[in-house]
């Protein structure tokens, strides 16, 4: 039972260690970092061992604070879903974190980068076993300092910083709806803790307004940590940080810790359907959103950053239809891909010498075959090829959304065919055709083992992840699946093949261009391209309200604390003083009228009064 | 029958019309006269009740009284006596150097 | 009984006229004369209480030694009559309403129940100084030292810049 605090544990101590000791021996850092995960996979995998004994696997939580009716514990919630989750966060990042070695080799802050990481690990191992909302916003924060910290690791380039700052406020306002939340449903309910809070909810007999309005305010830390419209803003910055960054926070699991919160409270979702449907709605749109910027994107990175976001708006979605468990299934599956997906373009990027730019690459089937190989698995997976297991899992999601909402149907499936159609440019206009820098092409090689290794172990997931639909079965093996016809599971299948035969068209070949695609679509292309302006259309907003709020607390330091305190407190004192300086006269006389003023009071008061 | 609060009512119009000439009269030599009448009020008030309530003490304050005040007669007229010299008035109008 | 009463009148109302005598004249001279006489009428009032002491006291010192000092400084310093400088009413008026107030003031703080009488001083000098100088002793010395500084003071303030 004490695996789980090991597990937790492990990573805050290897980052406290590198973080105080070990900041100059970069090769000693790396190995505490990658060392302790390594120890949080064993120890997650034993304790999947031990799931089959029926033995109880929650250790006894620790009494952390407790003031009055505010009662907060430190415990670890070890159940299916959370074990799932361990398994995912501390397999794949120990893959990420191997990979690390080859990626940031040279770099001069890798003790810096191993620390970040470690804390980062230990911050979601948090939110993984966390057992109370308090507990899970406190690592939801942690996380999201580490993404900080990871983002802006180049500190020295200034869009790096910005990105950094970027996600962590874009961050802050899904939590703030996030903490009114957990502190409405507290206001109800009385504990933080999940396991009262599900089996006091019925109880309450709250109105469905109120749930609703609960449900939402939790949505909004999954809007913003899964980084869904509107929040979707910080993901594509976020990828200034070094691509390992990216496989791991920003792909596989951080982002992913949206999802898994609603699947850990779906019990306080699942009595409110309004809160569903807009749940269902915004993930949908996002997704589709997502697509549609993706298919116009020239920066290998920024393309994997939409797609992860489209997907993400498929988990979303699936949440929002009653689904959690396929949201699971594809969390873990997209997990496995499109951190495969990015440590090839990882490969692919350092082979070039940082260059991140399609449209500079070309040809690279010749000089980095494993590469190759593996984007071209991760790319049918994403797209959702049988019988790789992105097939399995986006299905489950797009028969879900048939069954209960056709719009929404539509919607993902059109999606989906966007989602195969950018897939296919990206990976025709990199590794097929004529290489475009000539220079930069020759210098290329492929990566050494300790990348192509864990690119390896990935593609293997990748592949049969999706599998005798294990996940589901796995988080509850009782349910009965929904029976879907097979015709209409090949049906699907025309999907990612139309998108294929539509970019293999423009872009598997030698003088493949983005022409024709801005010839068909003219202006909306330009608007793809500029993420339709959303960026732009928040700076001004923020802008219009932050000249706002600076104007009225202008107003106010100036006139009211300044003016009337400060100012008019002098006013007083001098007033006062003016008036008590009429009574000096220098007069003696006067003086003695007012002794005798004096003594006729005092007289009074002490002879009569 | 004259009787303690006779002589009391007494002293305290005496220390009353001192007071009343402390705070009018502008020479500083007259204003010291109208302290040293106030003086002698609290003095027969003093004397009054010696007499009347049978203590000795009464009296003892009285002569104590009059030696100390006899002294700060003395001082209060040499201080006149040197302002005079630099101020060449001992008008209380004038001195007015302690004003804000 | 009837006649000391009628000398306490007769004491009593001149002493207050020459008070406010005091008070009214604006030549120097003729306030510290009527303040000798106010003195004398004050010795008068201390025979009445029977404290003959005192009374000589008050006439030696006060009357002989006080004023003479008065006159003296006054002769000193030349001071004229004072100004005919228009008295302002505002200052009169509050000075009388003090002087007022507090007259009523004592008058009722009198009005009370009278204190407890003892055994009349009847010309009990030998009480009076045996007292002075077995338990006031200390006050005693200390007042010849108190003239005694006063002397120093007045010698060193009348003294002016004289001496280099």
């Amino acid at each position: 039972m004490s695996q789980v605090w090991v597990i937790l544990f492990a990573p805050l101590l290897a980052a406290g260690l590198i973080t105080l000791f070990t900041r100059r021996s970069q090769g000693l850092s790396a190995a505490l970092s990658i060392g302790a995960i390594l120890v949080g996979f064993g120890c997650a995998l034993q304790l999947f061992a031990a799931l089959g004994s029926g033995q109880p696997l929650s250790p006894a939580p620790i009494q952390w604070l407790s003031v009055g009716p505010v009662q907060v514990e430190i415990g670890a919630t070890v159940d299916r879903l959370s074990l799932l989750m361990l398994l995912v966060v501390t397999g794949v990042g120990s893959a990420i974190q191997i990979y690390s070695l080859g990626y940031m080799k040279g770099d001069p802050g890798l003790s810096r980068y191993y620390a970040c990481m470690s804390l980062f690990t230990f911050s979601m191992l948090g939110i993984v076993l966390a057992n109370n909302f308090i507990q899970m916003f406190i690592f939801w924060e942690l996380v999201g300092l580490s993404s900080y910290l990871l983002i802006g690791f180049w500190f020295e380039r200034a869009s790096a910083t910005a990105a950094g700052i970027k996600a962590f406020l874009t961050n802050r306002v899904g939590d703030f709806g996030f903490m009114l939340g957990i502190l409405m449903l507290w206001s109800y309910a009385g504990t933080f803790d999940f396991a009262q809070l599900q089996s006091r909810l019925p109880g309450l007999h709250l109105e469905a307004g109120v749930l609703a309005l609960i449900g939402l305010l939790i949505f909004c830390g999954t809007v913003g940590k899964s980084a869904q419209f509107p929040l979707h803003v910080w993901l594509p910055d976020a990828m200034e940080g070094p691509t390992p960054v990216s496989a791991l926070i920003h792909a596989a699991t951080m982002v992913a810790a949206g999802v898994y919160m609603l699947a850990r409270v779906i019990w306080l979702l699942a009595p409110a359907p309004f809160a569903l449907e807009v749940i269902a709605y915004i993930g949908g749109f996002t997704a589709l959103l997502a697509a549609l910027i993706a298919v116009a994107q020239n920066d290998i990175k920024r393309i994997l950053a939409y797609s992860t976001l489209s997907q993400l708006g498929y988990m979303v979605m699936a949440v929002g239809l009653g689904g959690d468990l396929q949201a699971m299934f594809h969390l873990t599956t997209h997990a496995f891909f499109k951190a495969l997906l990015f440590l090839t373009a990882g490969s692919v990027i350092v082979a070039l010498h940082h260059e991140q730019d399609i449209w500079k690459m070309g040809g690279l089937r010749q000089k980095m075959p494993h590469t190759f190989a593996a984007f071209l698995i991760g790319t049918l997976a994403l797209a959702g090829v049988w019988p790789l297991s992105g097939f399995y899992s986006k299905d489950e999601i797009l028969l879900l959304a048939l069954d209960h909402n056709a719009g929404l149907f539509v919607l993902a499936a059109f999606t989906a065919l966007l989602t195969s159609f950018y897939m296919g440019r990206a990976f025709g206009v990199v590794f097929l055709g004529q290489p475009r820098d000539r220079h930069a092409f020759d210098h290329a090689h492929e990566s050494p083992l300790v990348m192509t290794g864990p690119m390896l172990f990935l593609v293997v997931l990748s592949v049969a992840g999706g599998w005798f639909s294990a996940v589901p079965h796995f988080l509850q093996p009782a349910a009965a699946g929904a029976e879907h016809s097979l015709g209409l599971q090949i049906g699907l299948l025309a999907i990612p093949a139309l998108g294929f035969l539509v970019s293999g068209l423009l872009y598997w070949r030698g003088d493949a261009s983005d022409a024709p695609l801005q010839r068909a679509l003219g202006p909306l292309h330009r608007a793809m391209y500029h993420k339709f302006y959303l960026d732009e259309i928040y700076a001004v907003l923020i802008r219009y309200t932050q000249d706002l709020v600076a104007a009225v607390c202008d107003f106010i330091d100036r006139w009211i604390v300044q003016g009337l305190g400060v100012g008019g407190l002098s006013l007083g004192v001098g007033l006062v003083g003016r008036v008590v300086n009429l009574l000096q006269t220098g007069q003696v006389r006067t003086y003695a009228l007012w002794f005798g003023f004096g003594v006729v009071v005092v007289v009074y008061f002490s002879l009569i009064g | 029958m004259v009787g303690l609060d006779h002589y009391l009512l007494v002293s305290g119009l005496l220390f009353a019309l001192g007071l009343v000439g402390v705070a009018l009269r502008r020479s500083a030599l007259v204003t010291l006269m109208c302290l040293e009448m106030t003086l002698n009020a609290a003095n027969l008030a003093a004397v009054a009740f010696s007499h009347y309530l049978g203590r000795a003490e009464g009296q003892i304050l009285v002569f104590f009284t009059i030696v100390i005040a006899a002294a700060e007669v003395a001082v209060g007229l040499a201080i006149f006596v040197a302002l005079f010299r630099q101020k060449q008035t001992v008008s209380l109008d004038d001195l007015t150097s302690m004003r804000s | 009984m009837g006649v000391q009463d009628l000398l306490f009148w007769f004491f009593s109302a001149a002493m207050l006229l020459c008070g406010v005598l005091v008070i009214a004249n604006r030549n120097p001279v003729n306030s510290a004369m009527f303040l000798i006489l106010l003195f004398i009428n004050m010795a008068g009032l201390f025979l009445l209480l029977e404290a003959f002491f005192l009374a000589i006291v008050q006439i030696l010192v006060y009357a002989g030694a006080v004023m003479v000092l008065f006159l003296f400084v006054i002769m000193l310093l030349d001071i004229k009559e004072g100004a005919r400088k228009p008295v302002k009413k505002l200052a009169v008026g509050l000075a009388a309403a003090v002087g007022l107030a507090l007259s009523a003031e004592i008058w009722l703080a009198i009005q009370g129940p009278a204190a407890p009488a003892g055994a009349p001083l009847h010309g009990g000098l030998k009480e009076v100084v045996k007292q002075l100088f077995t338990n006031y002793l200390l006050p005693f010395e200390v007042t010849a030292l108190i003239l005694l500084v006063a002397m120093l003071g007045v010698v060193l303030l009348s003294r002016g810049r004289e001496v280099k």
